[in-house]
């Protein structure tokens, strides 16, 4: 079956103080994805730099996970290329990955260990602070009193806020987010939220998916429709 | 950097090494069909301690490939299932790095349990005391090598749903080397032949397997994935 990708970028740019101005950049060139001969999305060209969040829309099956994955590096466009401060992030990679945190669909939880064994494993990976204590962060997320639980006893929720707690020991300035919200409480919400507005002033940036509404007090969301015009 | 990337090497090895701990299933499993497996040789051939001499080497070498593929899915399956593999794909340190380091895991946990229960097993089939020592000596030469080549198998087919039978037909024909100096070092050594050239070349094919296998894995995990 053949069928056409339109893709329809549209921009609300924030008006906000950056903690560290556009130092950081990153940049979509006409990035087309073609899955088992369907084409997601075509000639997609976007840039997002230090402080601006990025909400990407489109229905289900539109290729959101999938133009994460590339802009992750986890996947090839069919054509274009992303680019990290001006150079294409396969080719840097390891300077790319020290910059970025990606939470994708699954947690990347081990269930055989605990909640702290498992932020300590992700802290001897990288691109962690150094001054962060695996305690307060279990604390931040509401799961201290969790943190001698094996994570596989541990609700569909609680292990999503596991999950994005990296995301607060990470110093990475880029996060890409797949669903964060997904079985996250309102109260969890808000505090994802908090984090979002926290790491934007601090000059972070983050690209992320969501069904859900999501409010932040201190910085203005753009948008980036992906998909098929109906 | 580089003292962190060996802080990331351990902590890798360390995970795995928890985590198998916890599964015991992981290792035990694959040691028990080894056990049992060769155990039903003198079953099904005879108890005449003469034949059972000839082919034990074969039959301990053979159930062993066999054990190390059954274990083979465990380097990178669970990873991948619960998103793992991503994070390790997207660390700052060399992914190669972290790769050898379960490779070396599986090793430990499959391997070399596989290498202590040799001597019980080649006893078990009449194998001589000579025999033994040149049995575990060419084990340890020769299981590294079964982790090594088997994790690019396992890094090719982790994507696919059923990739266990793929996997087999992948890696089997790779270990026919391995077998053949394997077993053939038993058999020649057995003889009263020189088996150095037998060592050596098995040593030469652990080399080279370790040199580029994780390589290749690296690079298959990142077209699974």
């Amino acid at each position: 079956m053949l069928s056409f990708g339109l893709v329809i970028p549209y921009y609300i740019y924030p008006s906000m103080d950056l903690a560290d101005t556009a130092t950081l950049s990153l940049q979509a060139n006409q990035l087309s994805c073609i899955r088992n001969d369907i084409e997601l999305f075509s000639d997609l060209s976007f840039e997002v730099q230090s402080g601006h969040v990025l909400q990407i829309e489109g229905a289900n099956g539109c290729g959101k996970t999938s133009l994460l994955r590339i802009l992750c590096g986890l996947m090839l466009p069919s054509e274009g290329q992303v680019t990290w401060n001006g150079s294409d992030i396969q080719k840097e990679r390891i300077t790319y990955n020290s910059n970025l945190a990606y939470i994708g669909h699954y947690n990347g939880i081990k269930g055989d260990l605990s909640c702290e064994e498992n932020l300590r494993f992700f802290q001897s990976l990288g691109n962690t602070r150094e001054d962060i204590q695996i305690d307060d962060i279990l604390q931040q997320v509401g799961l201290l009193e969790k943190d001698e639980s094996h994570a596989r006893k541990l609700s569909a929720g609680q292990r999503r806020r596991l999950a994005l707690a990296r995301l607060l020991m990470s110093n990475a300035a880029l996060w890409i987010l797949d669903e964060p919200f997904t079985a996250l409480d309102p109260e969890g919400r808000q505090l994802i939220e908090g984090y979002f507005d926290q790491h934007c002033s601090q000059g972070g940036m983050i690209i992320f998916t969501t069904h859900h509404p999501v409010a932040l007090q201190h910085t203005q969301i753009q948008f980036l429709r992906i998909g098929h015009e109906k | 950097m580089k003292n962190s990337s060996l802080n990331a090497f351990r902590a890798m090895m360390y995970r795995d090494f928890t985590l198998a701990m916890r599964n015991h299933s992981e290792w035990a499993n694959p040691l028990f069909f080894f056990i049992i497996a060769c155990s039903l040789f003198p079953l099904g051939i005879g108890p005449e301690s003469n034949t059972l001499e000839r082919i034990a080497p074969g039959i301990i070498w053979v159930t062993a490939l066999l054990a190390s593929m059954m274990s083979l899915e465990s380097i990178f399956r669970s990873d991948f299932e619960d998103g793992y593999l991503e994070q390790l794909v997207l660390s700052p340190y060399p992914f190669t790095l972290l790769v050898y380091a379960k490779i070396l895991v599986h090793w430990v946990i499959t391997g070399i349990p596989l290498i202590l229960l040799s001597p019980l097993l080649g006893a078990a089939l009449h194998l001589p005391t000579d025999g033994i020592g040149l049995l575990m000596l060419s084990l340890l030469l020769g299981t590294p090598v079964l982790s090594l080549i088997g994790s690019i198998g396992v890094a090719l087919t982790v994507g696919l749903k059923r990739g266990g039978m793929l996997l087999s037909l992948l890696v089997l024909p790779l270990y026919i080397p391995v077998l053949i100096f394997g077993a053939g070092a038993v058999d020649v050594g057995l003889g009263g032949l020189d088996v150095s050239g037998h060592f050596l070349l098995m040593g030469s094919i652990l080399i080279l397997a370790f040199t580029l296998a994780p390589l290749a894995t690296a690079a298959a995990i990142r077209v699974s994935i």
